[in-house]
């Protein structure tokens, strides 16, 4: 049968925000000698415009929806959705870098190109309907962001963060790629659609037992990305250690791919055998909560507290891919961009407030932020009170639908103990509203410089975004919800 | 529109007290408080001439998917808690007016977004709006009690605001389930459905309802064995925190168990309101035999709480029309006594800057006004008769003793104890000889707390002479609730099986 391999117009409409994001990186780091001296701002301009040209390519590119590629690529509301949230990720993660890596003195192309090839990366992920598709995408992003999380090279720090990040994570990558390489062997497609037709007819159906077990190997991989438990281990070094922006870059983007690229393939590959995952991801996503709520509790850097957090966050979110309903797949995405949007905005107040070589990072040093700096305390209260999930925030609405899909499917305990999760994860977000308003001001707080045009322009456009999704929820999620027909 | 102005404007008061420039905070928020107090007594008289019914009715979805409906509405239940609410804020931010000194803008900037939460929960008619403002209102007393409290406020806030989340939170789950259920938040449409048969609940499914509905508004009333956060927060807040949280912020949970509780879930609130009661007149006594023993009259204030806060839960769970008419006035009376007691420890507070009992003595001689408004709070709050507490004691007790008469045994002993504790705590703050620092720190009112106090000394007696003007809407709009409640139950015995074959416990009656 002839193929004709030479990729059609339609199929280069439809990969425009990734063709656009490779070949600005690709010029940032041609064009990065050559720049003017002492012109730093010129790189993070055209990062910048880079990035919103790419959002506005994968919106355009939603006109006319549909596969590309041979099927390789599909451009659909859920890819689209999560182009969207991976770029916004980035414009945010480029905004609050800016003025952090010139008072590190580390500015140079380079950040952000990696930045730019992190998200390509997602890109792919999020629209890959087959799996070697999936594979490259993950480890475009995966690599672009280990060399990111180490990118101060002089810093202690850094290095053991990336070192620690990568080794890990190619180990678990290796599972995915053996867990892709078993089901080729079971059913002889790499394709979703494919596998899922095997897997749903009687007589082409492979022993469940070795279909699971691929799974099973898959879910590793995933679960590692997700840092959901017990593959969860990395994440609160890794973020610890990294740049702050990238942690926060790390917390939002790289995830949401992650639940992305776990949702599509459990949701259509593995769809047939939904029962037999279902008591696993059950399990993994009551031990992410409890893991992670309780061992935030324990923190005072407040780094490694928002990384355990991020943890109890994963951990809701499994809660909704427990539920596997399309109500609970668009809980999921709900949830991933209103807690995109929130911890990006803390990550940037820690961003701002820590300052050259990181030296505030502990809850205490926030003491009196409330009354030296009125506004930044409000907004960081803002997106506490989100991620407690205080309701007219993004946050509450995220949590609402989560235990709504959770109901739906009957899962009444997974339900009330995420409930009882979500209280005492409040614990140890209000100790840092106490801290920074119930404390007298210390010495960290005094010489604050005024907050920088970029981390001020994340803080409010995040913080905007997190109210308006407490108080029109539907703005995002009706189109989630339309979005997640590629379950059946 | 009315009652959405009423709801909004404290909003809008917030946004503005925080953009306008310090000086003019205090009076900024005092004219805004005082506008919706004028505009919310514009809402009595439509309501009065159908109490049972709702008037002032909003209803627009506001998330079509699950959808939400922004429903508001107000009853004769609601009414005077909704009044309760706008009389008080005025009286809180003429309270703190010379007490608080630091982040002046902010402060009362959050009591009137505390205003707004309250509003909004009194006047909800969607189970999920009404959550949402049963927790928006919350933040702001977290934040007044932890930035503005005494010396272990942090811990006292942080406690409050743990506690109430966890029972918020199992209710959540509790309305999700009903909406899985009955497709809709809508209070109203729920009940309708109950009512008709198109939404019938096993009696498990309405126990666990039922369960996670009470343990929230419990929680909030609060009910022995969870009363522990009420001393510490009641204890450590400054005194406009006090007043809102005993006289609103507690009748949010027994407002909830009258709203949702008795008529959504009734054969549950029936079964169990054997033990509830018990809990109910244990909270009674145990409070009053605490409140006798404390060293600081704050905490006493805040345990007599617990002991009236134990009468209307006794008067709800009654389930006779005297006993719930007396609850529900019992609510308000607690309101203006027990806010007046704080406002008037709070006057103590700024002259001696001390709520420890034996700190005081002899203060009658040096500030004999004073010694008058606090003996006509105290006296209210004991149960004289002609003052408002009376009232609502003596229709409790009645309403109690209807259905057994031993409730009422136990729950008269609490009165009396009341009497005890609050006679000898005047005693000892206000005869016998005065100390030099006492000497040099009591002067007499001022004009600015007379004109705090009378209101509330005039609403006392008012409320204690006239109980009958107050008493027509909250019956008319109680015994509604009742009958629904009795509806309930007779349909799940009468109505023909077909129609009831999904509900198990029917199945398993026949």
């Amino acid at each position: 049968m002839p193929v004709n391999f030479m990729p059609s117009g339609t199929d280069l409409f439809r990969f425009m925000p990734e063709i656009i994001l490779t070949l600005a990186g690709t010029l940032v780091m041609v064009l990065e000698p050559l720049r003017p001296r002492g012109n730093r701002g010129l790189i993070y301009a055209f990062s910048l415009v880079a990035l919103f040209a790419a959002m506005a390519a994968s919106v355009l590119s939603f006109s006319d929806p549909g596969a590309a590629f041979q099927k390789m690529l599909i451009i659909d509301g859920f890819a689209t959705f999560f182009r969207v949230l991976v770029i916004a990720v980035g414009i945010l993660t480029v905004l609050s870098s800016h003025q952090y890596l010139g008072q590190e003195k580390a500015e140079s192309g380079e950040y952000y190109a990696l930045v730019m090839f992190s998200i390509v990366g997602q890109c792919v992920m999020v629209s890959a309907n087959e799996l070697i598709m999936l594979f490259i995408g993950l480890e475009v992003s995966s690599i672009a962001t280990y060399i990111l999380a180490g990118y101060l090279r002089d810093d202690k720090r850094n290095n053991e963060s990336a070192l620690k990040y990568f080794l890990l994570g190619s180990f678990a990558t290796a599972f995915l790629l053996y867990g892709i390489s078993w089901i080729y062997g079971l059913t002889g497609y790499t394709n979703l659609d494919e596998i899922r037709r095997v897997l749903s007819t009687p007589e082409l159906r492979p022993s469940v037992a070795m279909t699971g077990a691929a799974a099973a190997l898959m879910f590793v991989g995933f679960a590692f990305k997700i840092s959901a438990a017990p593959f969860q281990v990395w994440a609160p070094d890794v973020y610890q250690g990294a740049p702050a922006p990238v942690s926060a870059f790390m917390s939002a983007g790289p995830k949401a791919a992650g639940f992305a690229i776990f949702l599509r393939v459990f949701m259509t590959a593995f769809q047939p055998i939904a029962d037999r995952w279902e008591p696993i991801v059950w399990i993994s996503a009551l031990l992410t909560m409890v893991i992670g709520n309780f061992a935030a509790l324990q923190q005072t850097n407040i780094k490694r507290l928002l990384a355990y957090s991020s943890i109890a966050h994963a951990g809701y979110v499994l809660v909704a891919v427990t539920s596997h309903s399309e109500v609970g797949t668009s809980a999921a995405m709900f949830y991933l961009a209103s807690y995109a949007f929130m911890n990006i905005g803390a990550f940037a107040v820690v961003t701002y407030f820590s300052r050259k070589g990181e030296k505030y990072l502990a809850v205490e040093d926030l003491a009196g932020l409330g009354q030296r700096q009125p506004g930044t305390a409000l907004l960081f209260t803002v997106f506490l009170l989100s991620l407690i999930g205080v309701p007219l925030t993004g946050g509450f609405f995220a949590k609402f639908y989560v235990f709504k899909a959770a109901l739906d499917s009957n899962l009444i305990w997974l339900s009330v103990l995420a409930l009882l999760n979500s209280a005492v994860g409040a614990y140890y977000y209000l100790r840092i509203i106490v801290v920074m308003y119930m404390h007298e001001p210390g010495a960290a707080c005094d010489n604050l410089p005024p907050l920088p045009a970029g981390i001020r322009a994340t803080l409010w456009s995040a913080a905007v975004v997190t109210v308006l999704l407490g108080i029109f929820p539907s703005l995002v999620l009706d189109f989630a919800g339309r979005s997640v027909g590629f379950v059946r | 529109m009315m009652l959405n102005l009423v709801l909004f404007l404290p909003l809008l008061g917030f946004l503005a007290v925080l953009l306008l420039p310090k000086e003019t905070a205090r009076l900024g928020s005092l004219l805004v408080s005082l506008a919706v107090f004028v505009l919310s007594l514009g809402l009595i008289g439509p309501v009065l001439d159908s109490p049972a019914a709702y008037s002032f009715v909003t209803d627009n979805i506001w998330i079509s998917s699950p959808q939400i409906h922004y429903h508001l509405g107000i009853d004769g239940l609601s009414l005077w808690l909704v009044i309760l609410s706008t009389f008080l804020t005025p009286i809180c931010i003429l309270a703190s007016w010379n007490s608080i000194q630091k982040r002046v803008k902010e402060f009362f900037a959050l009591l009137l977004l505390l205003e707004f939460g309250v509003i909004g929960v009194f006047i909800s008619l969607d189970l999920f709006l009404f959550y949402v403002f049963f927790e928006v209102s919350l933040v702001p007393m977290f934040l007044l009690i932890g930035v503005w409290g005494h010396d272990k406020r942090i811990y006292a806030a942080v406690k409050f605001f743990l506690y109430t989340l966890t029972g918020s939170l199992l209710m959540l789950g509790a309305m999700i389930f009903l909406y899985n259920r009955g497709g809709t938040f809508d209070y109203v449409m729920l009940l309708e459905m109950l009512r008709n048969g198109k939404l019938a609940l096993s009696s498990t499914e309405q126990f666990w309802l039922f369960m996670a509905f009470f343990l929230a508004f419990a929680i909030k009333v609060p009910l022995f064995p969870l009363h522990t956060w009420l001393p510490d927060a009641h204890g450590e807040a400054p005194t406009a925190g006090s007043i809102m949280l005993a006289s609103v912020m507690l009748k949010m949970g027994t407002y909830g168990l009258v709203r949702f509780n008795l008529p959504m879930f009734p054969s549950a609130s029936r079964a169990n309101a054997g033990w509830i009661v018990a809990l109910a007149i244990i909270g009674i006594i145990y409070g009053a035999l605490v409140a006798m023993v404390q060293p600081n009259m704050k905490r006493l204030v805040a345990y007599s709480s617990v002991s009236h806060l134990g009468f209307v839960v006794l008067g709800i769970f009654s389930f006779n029309q005297i006993g719930l008419d007396g609850a529900v006035y019992q609510m308000l009376n607690h309101g203006i006594s027990t806010g007046a007691l704080f406002l008037i420890v709070g006057f103590l507070y700024e002259r001696r800057h001390s709520l420890e009992i034996k700190d005081y003595g002899g203060v009658a001689t040096l500030a004999p006004q004073l010694a008058t408004v606090f003996m006509v709070a105290m006296l209210a709050s004991v149960g004289l008769p002609t003052l408002n507490n009376f009232v609502g004691e003596f229709l409790v007790l009645q309403g109690a003793a209807l259905v057994d008469f031993k409730w009422a045994v136990f729950a008269a002993v609490g009165v009396i104890l009341s009497a005890v504790y609050m006679l000898w705590m005047y005693q000892r703050t206000f005869f016998g000889d005065a100390s030099d620092e006492v000497k040099h720190h009591m002067p007499d009112l001022t004009a600015r707390e007379w004109a705090i106090s009378i209101p509330l000394l005039v609403m006392m007696i008012w409320m204690g002479m006239g109980s009958g003007g107050f008493l027509a809407p909250i019956g008319a709009s109680n015994s509604a609730t009742l009958l629904q409640t009795k509806r309930n139950v007779d349909f799940q015995v009468k109505t023909t099986p077909s129609v009831l074959a999904q509900s198990g416990e029917i199945k398993h009656a026949r």
